[in-house]
């Protein structure tokens, strides 16, 4: 093998990226100060919300979602993330995934339904999602580092890319298992694209397409946990500092803490694909 | 009036159908196994020509795999046809864009399914109202036409319920209700019996004779059942091999199949639900006025080796019969009036009546069954050995029995 020389991969990459770095960077700086605003915003919102007043609310819509004991169980959680002095960073971590999510959610769920409607992009997005989600998530937090530096945004931006395969893959999956004859039912009956979008396949996909922001949101918090590692804050950041500083104590209490979101946000989410 | 022309249309399925179209240009007798295996393409339905009148129900009648999906699927461009005409109105629908294809369908044609195809996330009138809801009617308007399409069917009441809480027969009656709302003229129907059991099966059958007692939509229905085609259909359509083999009326179907597959196919049928007496009457010989003497009509039943006689105005009006021993009875008395021996007790029959109702009539009776039309002119008999022949689906002999057919 010696004979071939290796290629340079390596090399193409960073050349690829300091080209992309000279020549756009006006866009990333755009939308890195767009995106900025978006997750202060919403966590000067939540830290803003009294945190009682924020545990009650959300303990009451566990209640009404998913029953009484995940009603209880959030109220004690919640209760306990304050009583250890980890709700800012609890809220931190919640903004990055709110706005994750989001973007999960108005990106992906076009590129699904294209690629539930278009074989042709259907055969271009699967093998991009494929790779997106094996490629390990360290090898492109670093690019985004030349993109758009330090903190929340590239935390957010890869935790996007991270965590939007499962909206992708099956808002597609939810639309292509609609029946063929409550197809041939809106297309009989004169039926535009939309309104087969809007009033059958979508409404027919609903419980598949929340498994997937379902996934999608688990996902985001395991990335943005990740994330802290290019400085985004919040209970990733406890999380990143207690290895540093070899403190297992802290590092345990942040890590109970993203349990306790982590199960909240799953049963919420998931019980709102079985309701109705 | 023609409401429907379908002229040579011709679906193939693949992504090659030029090359099977060139075949079955150069080899119009070309077989769709022969098509399949030089050109991988699959033939859908081959040269079929039929046309549909204003309120005529016309069934598409094969075996599985004959194309009778395929063909509904056509008249409605579900399937564009690779080739041929689709006449609505004398609209060609292969020629017309997606915008106005989308407003044909809305206003014109409404579809019935196998499976029903409710969706199981609205209520039974979201279901019936989905057709004007496309349409951007308002909630109201909506609501008034679906309620008034679910009472046609029978469903009042059930508006709000899901679909998977009523039984496949009601499911199937809010397919119809919502083919109903939009007021549509043409109806497709594939197979929309065939997932029920045969109890419900007949009652739904004949709920649509009903309701298109009422409405005479033209419709388009699709089965594989030769029972219940004969009972819906104006006219069948016979499919085999992708091509309609023959088309014509229920009676013409069973009497004179066009070949041995159709003969092979009716075989079993139950004819006496199929046949009406029309198909079997034969034109009443002799029929005397009651001017006429008694005279006359004993030369008359003598001539033709029969001991009785209907009676009928000069108009043709149905009076009565005569039986030759009341007739010598009153020449021998030197009556010459008629009408004192004139019987009025003889069975009667419409042209569309079935033979099955006619049956127990036919086996007591002691005079020719009278068949008449709604003004009451006598327009046919029915003697009992025309009747077993047509039951027996040899029609050319019925004539020949007739005279043998003695009044006892
Ligand atoms: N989408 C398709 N692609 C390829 N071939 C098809 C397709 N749809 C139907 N066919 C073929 O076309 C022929 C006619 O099918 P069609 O569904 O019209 O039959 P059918 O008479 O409705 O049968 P059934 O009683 O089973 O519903 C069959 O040979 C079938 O295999
Ligand atoms: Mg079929």
């Amino acid at each position: 093998m010696n004979y071939i020389p290796k290629i340079p991969l390596a090399e193409w990459t960073d050349k690829f990226i300091a080209y992309l770095t000279l020549h756009c960077s006006d866009t990333t700086q755009s939308i890195a100060d767009f995106l900025e605003k978006l997750i202060l915003g919403i966590k000067n919102f939540l830290v803003m919300i009294p945190p009682e007043l924020f545990i009650f609310i959300v303990a009451a819509l566990a209640w009404w979602l998913a029953g009484r004991r995940m009603g209880i169980f959030t109220l004690i959680g919640l209760f306990f993330v304050y009583n250890i002095q980890l709700w800012d960073a609890t809220m931190a971590t919640l903004a990055m995934i709110i706005s994750a999510v989001l973007f999960c959610i108005l990106l992906g769920l076009p590129l699904g339904i294209l690629a539930a409607k278009n074989k042709t992009a259907y055969k271009i997005i699967t093998p991009i999602l494929d790779f997106m989600q094996t490629l390990p998530a360290f090898v492109y937090l670093l690019p985004a580092i030349p993109f758009f530096g330090l903190g929340v945004v590239p935390a957010v931006i890869t935790t996007v890319i991270f965590a939007m395969p499962p909206v992708i893959r099956l808002t597609a999956l939810g639309i292509r298992q609609v029946p063929e004859e409550l197809i041939e039912l809106g297309r009989s009956f004169g039926s535009t694209f939309f309104q087969m979008l809007l009033k059958i396949e979508l409404p027919l996909a609903r419980s598949t397409i929340l498994a997937g922001i379902n996934q999608c949101i688990m996902l985001s918090l395991s990335m943005v946990v990740i994330a802290a590692m290019i400085g985004a804050k919040g209970l990733g950041g406890d999380v990143w500092k207690a290895i540093q500083t070899l403190n297992m104590g802290m590092g345990f209490e942040a890590g109970v803490a993203i349990v306790i979101l982590a199960i909240i946000l799953d049963r919420i989410t998931q019980s709102l694909g079985k309701s109705k | 009036m023609k409401k429907l022309e379908v002229r040579n249309v011709v679906k193939i399925y693949g992504s090659n159908p030029d090359k099977a179209i060139a075949l079955l240009q150069k080899n119009p007798e070309i077989g769709n196994d022969e098509i399949r295996k030089k050109t991988k393409q699959v033939v859908g339905i081959r040269d079929v020509s039929f046309s549909v009148d204003s309120g005529e129900s016309f069934v598409i009648m094969g075996l599985s795999g004959s194309g009778k999906s395929t063909l509904l699927r056509c008249i409605n461009q579900l399937i564009k046809p690779t080739a041929g005409e689709i006449l609505l109105d004398g609209e060609d629908l292969t020629k017309l864009n997606d915008k106005q294809l989308i407003e044909i369908r809305r206003k014109k044609m409404g579809m019935v399914f196998q499976r029903f195809a409710l969706l199981p996330n609205r209520t039974v009138l979201e279901n019936v109202a989905y057709g004007l809801e496309i349409q951007n009617i308002n909630r109201q308007e909506r609501a008034e036409k679906a309620k008034k399409a679910l009472e046609m069917v029978g469903l009042k009441g059930w508006e709000d319920y899901y679909p998977h809480n009523l039984s496949g027969g009601m499911q199937q009656r809010v397919g119809i209700a919502r083919a109903l709302a939009t007021d549509p003229d043409l109806l497709l129907m594939d197979e929309p019996f065939s997932a029920l059991d045969p109890l419900i099966r007949h009652e739904m059958q004949e709920e649509l004779l009903e309701l298109q007692k009422k409405l005479h939509k033209t419709i388009i229905f699709v089965t594989h059942d030769l029972d219940e085609a004969i009972k819906i259909g104006d006219k069948i359509a016979l499919m085999k091999d992708a091509r309609i083999v023959q088309i014509g009326e229920p009676e013409e179907i069973l009497l004179s199949p066009a070949n041995d597959y159709v003969a092979r196919f009716v075989e079993n049928v139950d004819r006496s639900k199929a046949l009406t007496a029309s198909a079997v009457m034969v034109k009443p010989r002799t029929v005397i006025f009651p001017k006429d003497g008694p005279r006359t009509a004993l030369r008359s039943m003598e001539k033709n080796g029969i001991s009785s006689l209907f009676v009928t105005d000069r108009d043709g009006h149905l009076l009565g019969y005569i039986r030759a021993e009341d007739v010598a009875e009153i020449a021998n008395q030197g009556d010459r009036q008629l009408e004192r021996v004139i019987q009025k007790d003889m069975p009667v029959a419409h042209p569309d009546t079935l033979l099955a109702d006619l049956l127990e009539v036919l086996a007591y009776t002691k005079v020719p069954v009278a068949v008449v039309d709604e003004d009451n002119k006598l327009v046919g008999t029915l003697v009992r050995g025309s009747v077993i022949a047509g039951l027996a689906g040899k029609k050319e002999e019925s004539h020949e029995l007739y005279s043998e057919d003695s009044l006892s």
